[in-house]
Formats: C-alpha cells, structure tokens, sequence
C-alpha cells in the first residue's frame, strides 16, 4: 500500500469509515483509569443522574476516533502528528452496544510557514451511531508530509 | 468543580493535582488508541519530529480528566465531612481550542490547573453552564496542552 502524502487528501473530499463497536465492559474499564463518574461507571448509579444511564466518557469517544483515523489512514499516511483540536462537541451519548463509525471532510489544506515540508490538513469529523446519529464531532488540524519533500529526500 | 454554580467565581483557579508519564502508561495508552509509531516505540520516536517517544495528546487529555476528577471527589469527601451539601456532577457538551503545545516525554511530571472562564444559566432550572480553561504545565514550566470547556453544574435551588 502506498503512504498517503499531503496532496492525497483534497478539499471537500468525504469518506466513511469505521466500524467499531463499544460495549459495557470497555466504557466502565476506561472510566476506572481516565473518567471515574458514576454515569461512565454503573449502569444503577448513571439511572439517577443526568445522562439516564451509562454512557461513554467523552474522551473515550474521542479516543476511538483516534483509532478509527488509524486503521482508515493515519498509519498508512505521512502523519506528524496534531498540533490541536479546534473543536470537541459531545452532541448525544454513546451507550453499551452501539456501534460507532466516522465521516472525515476535508476542509482546508495548506503548506506550512516554518516547516514547508509539511502540510497542515484541517479535517472535521463526525462520529456516528447505529443509526446513523451524530454522536461527537470534531475539527482538527493535521501535519502531513508533502510528496515532493519525501521524494526529494530519497 | 464541587461548588455549587451560584458559589462559582469567574477568575478563579484551582490547582488539580500532578502525574508521572511513564515509558510503559503512554506505549499501553497508544497501543489501544493512538497507535503511531512515535507513541509506541522508542526507536520510532527517537528519529521523528518529536525526537523522542511522546505521549498520544489524547492520553495527556484523558489523564488530565482523570486528574480533575480526584481533585474534584477529594473536595466533595471534604464537603460530605463537613455536613455541607454537595451538587450532583452535570455532563459536558463539548471543548474547544484543545492544543498540544509540546511532547509530553516518558518521566514528564504534568501539574494540572482549571480557572473558571465564564457562567451562564440554560434553559434547564436545575444547572448552569460553566466554562473554564484547563492546562497542564511540565516539571520545567513548559505548557504541554490547554483547553477550554464548559460543564453543567447543578444550581443550588435546583
């Protein structure tokens, strides 16, 4: 498979991806480590508080976006990693047994000023549930490697 | 945040607490969420950008989530002891300007601060909402990520 450069993800394109299912057991075991609310813990105790139930850590859903953008292209691309997230919104629950997907525009892609061998790709994304509802979405910036800058250094 | 929303002072800033990045907690973070190859390998990192093995931002966030949440049961168990009634915890809708400002490196100590932005009350009597601006600073004085947030936060009267 060929590594994915700068130039291979142009304005406006759109892609789904992802297929990952989220289940009790791994909401509860990341809320120990990283979100120890009632409402991420106990499925009893979230009954009486806002969320109406267990539901995700935000940051867990956002995490597994992560993961889903890693196995779709962040692996196979000249990823430099994040310089930040302009946006997070937490838009419904993701509860036990839903299963999550993405979808990935492009909506800017420039050449960097200090570093012009990168590119700065802004991507908003939007993670969905079984039913085709928004569960999270997110704008963030991505450093990718240009084409020419690689191929000059071989 | 265990105050109450109508207790909450735009301005103020509370010190969260600290935590030691270890080699072994960032690789174990990354191998399940961020698998790119300078979270997970030493080598990797060492000959990337980042020169270094560095820790997945999403693992910094999360330990900082972690953090605030500690601090925040370590008030309440304070508040329970002294009688004083305490405001059930409300959920996010979301964050915004979430930067990764530099690497956090295996044997970072990452101290974590949260001030109080803004208050407004919502449609929903029982809570306001409460943004705040959240950072995490290394053991040299170096910010490694900042963010800003808002919560739901109970209402005395609600």
């Amino acid at each position: 498979m060929s590594l994915l450069y700068f130039e291979d993800f142009p304005v406006g394109e759109i892609v789904e991806f992802g297929d990952r299912l989220v289940t009790a057991e791994e909401i509860v075991d990341f809320a120990r480590q990283f979100d120890p609310q009632p409402f991420h813990l106990d499925d009893a105790a979230a009954r009486g508080t806002q969320a109406g139930g267990l539901i995700a850590s935000g940051w867990q859903t956002a995490s597994l976006l992560m993961r889903m953008c890693c196995d779709e292209f962040v692996l196979r691309s000249a990823s430099r990693g994040s310089p930040g997230v302009g946006e997070l919104n937490w838009v419904k629950p993701v509860r036990p047994g839903d299963r999550l997907r993405a979808r990935r525009t492009t909506l800017s892609a420039r050449i960097s000023r200090s570093r012009p061998e990168i590119g700065l790709v802004e991507f908003q994304f939007e993670v969905l549930n079984q039913d085709g509802a928004t569960v999270m979405t997110q704008k963030n910036v991505a450093m990718i490697g240009r084409r020419a800058a690689a191929e000059a250094a071989r | 945040m265990i105050k109450f929303y109508e207790d909450l002072v735009v301005g103020e800033e509370n010190r969260l607490g600290s935590h030691e990045f270890t080699s072994e907690a960032i690789i174990a973070f990354a191998k399940v969420y961020d698998p790119q190859p300078f979270h997970i390998d030493d080598a990797a990192g060492a000959a990337s950008i980042y020169g270094s093995l560095c820790a997945s931002g999403w693992h910094t966030a999360c330990v900082c989530m972690r953090t605030l949440i500690d601090w925040r049961d370590a008030r309440r168990k304070e508040a329970e002891a002294r009688g004083e009634p305490v405001p059930v915890l409300g959920v996010s809708p979301g964050i915004r300007d979430l930067r990764w400002l530099s690497p956090v490196r295996p044997g970072d100590v990452v101290t974590f601060y949260s001030k109080v932005e803004s208050k407004r009350e919502t449609k929903r009597p029982a809570w306001g909402l409460v943004g705040h601006c959240t950072r995490g600073v290394d053991q040299t004085g170096r910010e490694v990520l900042s963010m800003h947030g808002s919560v739901f936060v109970a209402r005395r009267g609600g």
